[in-house]
């Protein structure tokens, strides 16, 4: 008997491996899809990056009276 | 041939093993409840969102299924009903399938709260702790009225889905909770009456073996009067109409009805007919409740109030 026999018990394993990489595949489509979607409806996505937050800054240019 | 088994006794699982564990079939209910609390919310949500908050629902629902898979594994064991679930026949073993419980749980709550909003991913939450903890590891072996309190874990559902679309709770979806809540005991006990199942062996104080069979006939025929009231209100609110409306009051009829039979029935005369009403009755339970979400869709596609 060859010792790359294949066991029940790999099969077994191997459907685990093969069902945990469709379902991460598939939550990695889910958050690209997610982003897509938050970034057309136009929601905040301006987080923490470092930088000073554009729309806290107070606006350089004064209102013009009406 | 020589087969030595090196592997014997540590349980090697296959993926379905997993997927057992989320209770597919509860989940389904989840699903379907949760899309409808959302999708007759009065705020629309992008399909994708809308889409993935459901999801994320019933991952949730999932998680607490393996949680209580993982507390109840006890039970299960003895009982032949239970007996085939993953934990109790060895495939997978208990820390795995709690490990599996508190990521999941973590994990789609997390991603609710980013696919919708946080107001809904805490509501998830709390449902979670609630199926868990309190039903699974708190009252179920302590009270014979668990079904009635684990019947509010599976009532949330809608709320949950309504609260993504909204961000809150609202006369609407608490009627759509107490739907849910009020259904579950009869429709539970009703099944109770007629599989004779091993509860007493495993001491899980269900109603029928506490109290006796009468009583629990006597408590359907109770929680289907109970029951009318809300699901009539529904129909009166910002989700209902003429549709729904007269959908509730004929499926109410009929349950009232199953009730008042089932509370007029002797044992004797339920064993001489093996027990024909009870499951019918039963029957009538699922179709009832799943009808009733059905009829909000129609109503919402129609044109509500």
């Amino acid at each position: 008997m060859p010792l790359n026999a294949e066991h029940e018990i790999h099969r077994r394993r191997r459907s685990r491996n093969v069902g945990l990489g469709i379902v991460l595949v598939a939550f990695v489509a889910l958050v690209f899809g997610l982003t897509v979607v938050k970034v057309q409806q136009g929601d905040m996505m301006e987080a923490f990056d470092h930088q000073p937050r554009v729309s806290v800054l107070p606006s350089e240019q004064p209102e013009p009276a009406r | 041939m020589i087969d030595i088994n090196a592997y014997e006794g540590t349980p090697e699982a296959e993926f379905r093993d997993f997927v057992a564990l989320l209770k597919p079939r509860v989940m389904s209910l989840v699903v379907f409840t949760a899309f409808v609390g959302l999708w007759v919310a009065p705020v629309d949500v992008h399909p994708f969102i809308a889409f993935c908050s459901v999801l994320f629902i019933a991952l949730g629902g999932g998680a607490s299924g393996a949680l209580n898979m993982w507390y109840d594994a006890d039970i299960d064991a003895v009982m032949r009903r239970t007996q085939g679930r993953p934990i109790p026949s060895g495939r997978i073993d208990g820390s795995s399938a709690l490990a599996l419980g508190l990521i999941l749980a973590g994990f789609s709550v997390m991603m609710l709260g980013l696919a919708a909003n946080w107001f809904a991913a805490g509501f998830l939450a709390f449902t979670i702790f609630f199926y868990a903890v309190v039903y699974t590891i708190w009252l179920k072996r302590w009270t014979p009225q668990n079904i009635v309190i684990g019947g509010a874990a599976g009532a949330f559902p809608p709320m949950i889905g309504w609260a993504c679309a909204t961000g809150g709770i609202s006369l609407e979806s608490l009627l759509m909770f107490a739907l849910v809540f009020f259904w579950t005991p009869p429709h539970f006990w009703a099944l109770a009456l007629f599989m004779k199942s091993d509860y007493h062996a495993a001491k899980v104080p269900m109603l029928t073996v506490t109290h006796g069979r009468p009583a629990t006939r006597r408590h359907i025929f109770a929680y289907t009067l109970v029951l009318a009231p809300f699901a009539i209100w529904l129909g009166l609110t910002s989700v209902g109409g003429p549709v729904y409306l007269a959908a509730s009051v004929v499926l109410n009829a009929l349950f009232i009805h199953g009730g008042w039979q089932i509370l007029r029935r002797s044992e004797d005369a339920a064993i001489a007919d093996g027990y024909a009403v009870e499951k019918r009755v039963f029957k009538l339970s699922l179709n009832y409740l799943f009808l009733h979400f059905v009829a909000l869709l129609v109503q919402n596609w129609l044109g509500a109030w």
